[in-house]
């Protein structure tokens, strides 16, 4: 198995240009991280599912209020979520969590910063992944 | 290096024995010294002696929870399995025509697949090493066949070399073996290597360099019979007027270095991917189902365990019926749980505070299988592609033709996708259509014209949305392995943990063998010391 290291330049791979006529507004930047990683498993609507385990909705979730707690959860992960610490930049961890914060009927106004995700954040475990 | 400071080297004392005694002694030996021994596997456990009427229950119809369940039951205990899903088998899961699969979030496929076809979303190769499976595979009567892990013919594609063309494994790894052994040669020629080899030794790595990499009798590497016979002739050798072969011009060794060859050289070399490789005949489900029969009748299906006790001398486990929406208990002597960390970190588990902190301390791996059903073979029929794999800097990462049912006609179906790092994450966060068309895309470089032309349908499973697992399995590394392992295959009180997890085999079904049987030897001890 290969590490996930070449996420953030994934990530930050442009969108196609958009054709000159219809210019539509550039998408949140949190928006294009969360497409490409969180929906993975808390869906496109952000409901989550449940199975024989749960995975939680993000959408009008309460938990989001402190701006610390996904901070820590998305830098350190939690249970079978991996970190993200090391994949994803400080900037782009930022802008997924102010993007969820504000989307999926949340209404947090307050932004979150990559100095705040920096401050706050976990730090990547020294042992990286290893797998197959 | 002075023999007689040093003795004689394990080879040395291997050969002496060879030469005195028969092979059978030499293999004792071997094993002695700790050579030929690639699993941990010793044979089967042969578990005796359990006291009358004690209960075990499993939590999990995988390979580790029905082997626990076949093995404690030949020792003489009552066994009963627990399982959520209505099948057995786990991650050993085959998709065949017919079936239906709902990942979370709702998207339901319902599998066209012609009869015989199948998409293995899981484990999908067996190497020949490990034992243990190997073992089970034919006390249980699951018939094997080769699994095709190189092919020489494949192709191999990046968008960094050759203009994105496709080309031959064949021809890149020849001229990769070429190119470096005639460089090698060259710096010995130079006296480059002076500092390291005497001059007889030079002299007799130059000549192996020459064999090795095919190099002409000048010690090119180039447009000649020799290096033509490893990559290729432009005109084959045939019978009659035209018989005579044409050699092949090698590739610039710019434009080899460019296409990352050896990356794919590589993953043919490790321990894992080696040949001779396996698979079930009719699909890696054969396993589970091989297995279900040795256990038939133990089995409770749609149940979700939602508690395991150990409160009053007892295990309980809570679970409800996923049918009916019942809550049940079902009360036992000891416990197997054989839950994946990702599930069983949600359940509250009654155990160590220990225990607890390492099921909670292992995050999930992720990946997207794609299976893509073709009207024909047109890889073997157009290309003399059979079996193997065609690799790809593209998200799929490679496609993967049938090892089954070769040379026959009718629909095939190809593994489109085994998607790996930040792939996994965006083909899981597509929906199951979305992921078939965007692997038929990115697959079609390796066939254009008839890949996309002779698509029938396709199957997609993304692990992360897997109801039963929520990933593919547990990624451990050198801190938490260090830190929470020994606690996680601890036996903790009336109950211990199994499967892939509780290995170092992890995310291959050998290591929820190797961990089944390691945790039912122990828990039976415990169980007799009680």
């Amino acid at each position: 198995m290969r590490t996930i290291l070449l996420m953030a330049a994934l990530v930050a791979t442009p969108t196609l240009a958009q054709k000159p006529a219809a210019a539509p507004p550039a998408p949140h930047p949190g928006a294009i991280v969360y497409q490409n990683i969180c929906q993975a498993c808390h869906m496109a609507n952000a409901m989550g599912g449940e199975g024989a385990g749960k995975i939680p909705a993000l959408a009008r979730n309460g938990a989001l209020e402190a701006a610390a707690y996904p901070i820590m959860v998305v830098t350190g992960g939690k249970g079978a979520m991996p970190w993200f610490r090391g994949s994803l930049t400080d900037q782009q961890i930022a802008d997924v969590i102010t993007y969820v914060r504000s989307n999926f009927g949340n209404k947090y106004k307050d932004k979150v910063t990559a100095a705040m995700v920096a401050e706050q954040g976990v730090p990547a475990p020294r042992g990286g992944f290893r797998g197959e | 290096m002075n023999w007689a400071e040093v003795g004689p080297t394990r080879r040395e004392v291997l050969r002496a024995i060879g030469m005195m005694a028969g092979t059978a002694v030499l293999y004792q030996a071997m094993e002695v010294l700790g050579h030929a021994k690639e699993t941990q596997f010793a044979g089967p456990p042969n578990l005796q002696g359990a006291r009358p009427g004690t209960k075990v229950v499993v939590l999990g119809a995988g390979l580790a929870g029905m082997l626990a369940a076949y093995e404690l039951g030949k020792a003489g205990y009552q066994v009963q399995i627990l399982e959520y899903n209505n099948r057995a088998g786990g991650r050993n899961w085959s998709l065949y025509g017919g079936d239906t699969y709902t990942e979370l979030g709702g998207a339901t496929q319902k599998i066209g697949f012609s009869s015989g076809n199948y998409l293995n979303p899981g484990p999908w190769r067996i190497p020949y090493h490990h034992r243990a499976l190997l073992h089970y595979c034919k006390a249980f009567g699951v018939a094997l066949e080769p699994f095709i892990q190189m092919n020489h013919q494949a192709l191999v594609h990046t968008s960094k070399a050759f203009g994105g063309k496709p080309m031959r494994y064949r021809e890149l790894s020849a001229d990769w073996d070429g190119n470096v052994a005639e460089l090698l040669s060259k710096a010995i020629d130079n006296r480059s290597l002076d500092s390291v080899l005497t001059k007889e030794d030079a002299d007799r790595l130059r000549i192996a360099l020459r064999d090795w990499g095919a190099l002409d009798q000048d010690f090119k590497y180039s447009k000649y019979y020799r290096a033509s016979r490893r990559r290729g002739f432009d005109r084959p050798q045939g019978g009659g007027v035209l018989g005579e072969p044409i050699p092949s011009e090698p590739y610039p060794f710019k434009d080899i270095l460019d296409s990352g060859i050896w990356r794919i050289v590589s993953q043919h070399m490790n321990l894992d991917h080696q040949h001779s490789m396996f698979q079930p005949v009719g699909g890696m489900g054969m396993i589970g189902r091989g297995f279900a029969k040795q256990v038939e009748g133990k089995i409770r299906f749609n149940q979700k365990v939602t508690s395991i006790s150990q409160q009053g001398g007892k295990v309980t486990v809570t679970h409800t019926d996923t049918g009916t929406g019942v809550v049940n208990t079902t009360e036992a002597d000891f416990c197997v749980c054989t839950i994946p960390l990702s599930v069983l970190s949600q359940i509250d588990v009654d155990c160590a505070p220990e225990l607890d902190t390492a099921i909670k301390a292992v995050p999930y791996s992720n990946s997207v299988k794609v299976g893509l059903e073709f009207k024909r073979r047109f890889w073997e029929e157009d290309e003399a592609i059979y079996g193997g794999i065609s690799f790809t800097d593209r998200e799929i990462s490679m496609i993967s033709y049938p090892s089954g049912r070769m040379h026959s006609d009718g629909p095939a179906v190809v593994l489109g996708a085994y998607t790996f790092g930040p792939a996994s994450y965006k083909f899981a966060g597509m929906t199951p259509e979305e992921r078939i068309k965007v692997a038929l895309e990115q697959g079609s470089v390796f066939h254009p014209g008839r890949y996309k032309e002779e698509f029938i349908g396709g199957a997609a499973v993304a692990w992360s949305r897997v109801p039963f697992t929520l990933g593919c399995c547990a990624q451990w590394n050198e801190d938490t392995r260090k830190e929470h392992y020994q606690r996680l295959v601890a036996v903790d009180n009336r109950l211990v943990l199994a499967g892939e997890h509780a290995s170092y085999v992890g995310c291959w079904m050998e290591g929820a063998i190797l961990s089944s049987l390691d945790a039912i030897t122990r828990l039976h001890k415990r169980a007799l010391e009680a």
